[in-house]
């Protein structure tokens, strides 16, 4: 426990520029999105509470657009407004807005009518009444409102970094794709200091004497507004190109770390959901992204694979994985699945997840029409001889590997198959067939490595990143600690790439990392 | 001062008021009386246009209201409610202040008249920096006459102003109000549903059922001549005391004996009412009262005196 706080506070001293922008940034967005949330929110919620059959369509509407999920509402977002601060801005001031809405609404509802009677009575005109009466007695309802939706905000604002705007989210979500605890803490302490500071300060505002709210009321706006500021604090230093790199990549010494070590690339950075990371690429928003050498989206959005002409990405190149006792119990086995040894390369299979994600087509047919145009497509025998059991994981790529080898053993063996597909991460493949739950499963070298094997930094410096070596190691690893055999490298090789725009990259005559580097170091 | 004609009010299907006319003169104090849901509150509202009848005019100072801005028109009428309608966010000086302010006094005027009002109202000066919450019932409802008496408005309207006060603090603050020299001049129309407040406070009394007048008139009226049944079975309960009180020692003057010779009694004004005479006569702890009128002719009345002259005054009336 004690070396895990002093690694922490490590991290977090280490990283203390890193978490001061991220901070402001936080804070920023935070406010950005609670000031127009007020500015609207309040004069709405007057409106409702003065023509109350407008409040049940009003706070219908908002209600509806709070219970829309947090990812789902900045998915919404990303087509009309792009990446970046705007969508986050947008959807965490409509998070903002029922609670204001909600408070400014019951808050004047809920004024004693005896006490309104009296003020139209005594002759209050209707910005009288609002002003002296129906605004300072609603105001503790109202700023619990600005209280909720603070808290909210401070949350939801760790999901700007999925979409580039920043914030604390880079840490926590940087974290939890590497598996890194002080990461996460790094980014979820803060976040939650700042929840609990805001929460705090409102809690002190809202207990303040009625009289002196009025001077404190004035004061808001104005911090609401420097608070906002803070966002444009840490000016980035802009280069030309903008890169987006998934909150794993940036984290990573096979990622950005290594980017600026062995490459010495300096390039204005946002950290993007790797979901939407593709299309801003594809519409200009970002010229540079970290990939998947693989990934459809490649042939779809028209991207060229940057060369890693110094070989910081470790090679991942696919191969099946597959527990001993299943190659005795099943002697073919091994020679069916070799079968696709050297069939697919890079650009095919990105073509084969090309259609798979985006053409939509199933994994199976796409596997099925590959083999066909192969000649390795064999109907299945009549006599069945025992079941092999196949894993995968969950996403395309995994699949369309899976059905493939499915369809191959049965056409060649008198196997019966079992998919096992959708296993979540590495992980869990893993551990399921280290339990005899399946039987293989495809695999990188690159994972095998560094996710499973997890050998001190010198054994990796010394593969060097050669893909031979590498699999050489892992193959020699597994066996002698697992009990678990790799077969040949299908061919392709599924690593972290960098990736630009064709018309782009083309332009500038940028082919490899390195020639990126000059072109930035020129402008 | 106040004309309402044939004014009516609904409330969905349910007639609140219906074609109600009446008249309020200057200086008089008329009590709205009748139990709940007669539309005695809707009456009062309508006068400064916190509702809008259906139908039907009022005129005030021979001016229609419709025909004014309502803001300005209540700025010119005091409002009392029953549960006072103090803003709880302004001081009990801000609170009297709140019609001044709105009718831009200078800062020196408004200090003046709140002190002035807090002293009538038997407030101590201490209190204009305290909030409403601090203050007991019977300090709150002073606070709001003071702030509805604050402009000199020519009109109050007062929506069963002692209503929500405990019995001791009602009498208390009854007997405060009809003592009161700025209420003298003023024209006041009271809601209520309290018989025995309606006799003590009020010169004209209207008894209202179902939205319309069942009669109007002065208290002796509405005892000794009932425009019908309605009228005597409302009074029925209380009819005793409330005789008492609206009977003034001058009215029995023929029946009451002479003075005698004896010093030792306790004077009386012959335009005190009976209930005051039986009153004086149980504090004292004496046999007879000295009774004088304007023309300094005296009577002396023990209680049996005072009983026997009641039994032949109503006699009289019955005939």
């Amino acid at each position: 426990m004690n070396e895990q706080q002093q690694t922490l506070w490590h991290f977090m001293w280490q990283q203390a520029d890193k978490l001061l922008v991220q901070t402001l940034q936080h804070i920023g967005l935070t406010f950005i999105s609670l000031l127009i949330a007020v500015l609207l929110g309040l004069p709405l919620g007057i409106l409702i509470a003065r023509n109350r059959n407008l409040s049940g369509i009003v706070l219908g509407t908002v209600g509806i657009l709070q219970t829309i999920p947090s990812i789902a509402l900045l998915g919404f977002l990303i087509p009309v407004l792009g990446i970046g601060a705007k969508p986050a801005i947008v959807a965490l001031f409509l998070y903002a807005l029922l609670p204001i809405i909600r408070n400014t609404y019951t808050g004047i509802t809920g004024i004693n009518p005896t006490v309104k009677e009296a003020a139209i009575a005594l002759g209050l005109n209707k910005q009288q009444l609002l002003l002296q009466v129906e605004l300072p007695l609603a105001m503790p309802v109202i700023l619990a409102g600005i209280r909720t939706a603070t808290v909210i905000n401070v949350g939801v604002a760790t999901l700007a970094s999925y979409i580039a705007a920043g914030g604390l989210g880079e840490f926590i979500f940087g974290g939890i794709s590497l598996n890194n605890t002080n990461m996460i803490l790094g980014g979820a302490i803060p976040a939650a200091l700042l929840a609990l500071l805001f929460d705090f300060l409102l809690s002190r505002l809202q207990k303040l004497n009625i009289k002196t709210l009025n001077r404190t009321t004035l004061a808001m706006p104005v911090l609401l507004i420097l608070l906002s500021l803070l966002y444009f604090v840490p000016a980035a230093y802009g280069t030309k190109l903008v890169a987006g790199f998934t909150p794993e990549f940036m984290g990573r010494q096979d990622g950005n770390v290594g980017l600026e070590r062995i490459y010495g690339l300096k390039i204005h950075t946002v950290v993007i959901n790797d979901a939407v990371m593709y299309k801003a690429a594809y519409e200009k928003q970002l010229d540079v992204i970290s990939g998947y050498s693989t990934d459809g989206r490649l042939k779809a959005y028209d991207l060229v694979v940057l060369k890693d002409d110094k070989g910081i990405f470790p090679p991942y190149y696919a191969a099946p994985i597959v527990r001993n006792q299943a190659l005795e119990k099943f002697p073919s086995l091994e020679k069916t699945l070799n079968l696709l040894v050297g069939k697919i390369n890079d650009s095919v299979m990105t073509d084969l997840n090309y259609r798979v994600d985006h053409l939509h087509q199933s994994p199976e047919r796409v596997a099925h029409d590959f083999l066909k145009a192969h000649g390795l497509w064999r109907e299945r025998g009549g006599k069945k001889n025992g079941t092999v059991r196949l894993g995968s994981k969950i996403f395309g790529e995994q699949y369309i590997l899976a059905s493939l080898y499915s369809q191959l053993i049965k056409g060649f063996t008198d196997y019966d198959v079992v998919a096992k597909t959708g296993l979540g991460g590495t992980k869990i493949c893993f551990d399921a067939l280290m339990n005899d739950q399946i039987d293989l499963y495809p695999e990188y070298t690159g994972t095998g490595l560094l996710a499973i094997l997890k050998p001190p930094q010198q054994t990796i410096d010394s593969l060097g990143g050669d893909k031979d070596k590498t699999f050489a190691y892992v193959k020699d690893q597994f066996e002698k600690k697992y009990g678990i055999s790799w077969l040949k490298p299908i061919g392709f090789n599924n690593a972290y790439a960098l990736m630009m725009r064709k018309q782009q990259a083309e332009t500038f005559h940028i082919e490899t990392i390195s020639n990126l580097k000059e072109y930035l170091k020129n402008q | 001062m106040i004309k309402v004609q044939g004014v009516s009010k609904s409330y969905n299907s349910l007639k609140a008021v219906n074609e109600l006319s009446l008249e309020i003169k200057e200086e008089e104090n008329l009590i709205l009386l009748g139990a709940s849901g007669c539309g005695k509150t809707t009456t009062l509202k309508m006068i400064n246009c916190l509702i809008k009848p259906d139908q039907g005019q009022i005129f005030i100072n021979g001016k229609n209201i419709q025909d004014q801005s309502p803001i300005d028109l209540r700025r010119n009428i005091g409002y009392v409610l029953q549960n006072n309608g103090l803003f709880p966010h302004y001081s009990v000086a801000q609170n009297i202040a709140i019609v001044p302010h709105l009718l831009k006094w200078d800062k020196k005027r408004i200090e003046t008249r709140v002190d002035e009002l807090l002293e009538k109202l038997h407030l101590p000066n201490s209190y204009r920096s305290r909030y409403p919450h601090e203050l007991s019932g019977g300090q709150q409802q002073r606070v709001g006459i003071a702030r509805a008496l604050a402009a000199h408005p020519p009109i109050l309207l007062m929506d069963e102003p002692f209503g929500a006060l405990d019995n001791v603090t009602r009498t208390k603050i009854q007997e405060e109000f009809k003592a009161l020299d700025e209420l003298k001049r003023k024209t006041i129309v009271m809601v209520t549903h309290d018989v025995q407040e309606a006799f003590t406070l009020g010169n004209q009394i209207c008894l209202m059922d179902k939205g319309a007048v069942v009669q109007i008139g002065k208290p002796w009226d509405l005892l000794f001549k009932p425009s019908h049944s309605l009228v005597t079975s409302f009074l029925q309960e209380q009819r005793l005391q409330l005789e008492f009180k609206t009977i003034l020692l001058a009215a029995l003057w023929p029946w009451l004996p002479t003075a005698d010779q004896t010093d030792n009694h306790i004077t009386l004004s012959s335009q005190s009412t009976l209930w005051d005479a039986l009153e004086r006569l149980q504090q004292n702890k004496t046999e007879t009262l000295q009774i004088v009128d304007h023309k300094k002719e005296a009577k002396t009345a023990g209680f049996e005196q005072l009983m026997s002259a009641i039994y032949r005054y109503k006699k009289t009336i019955v005939t």
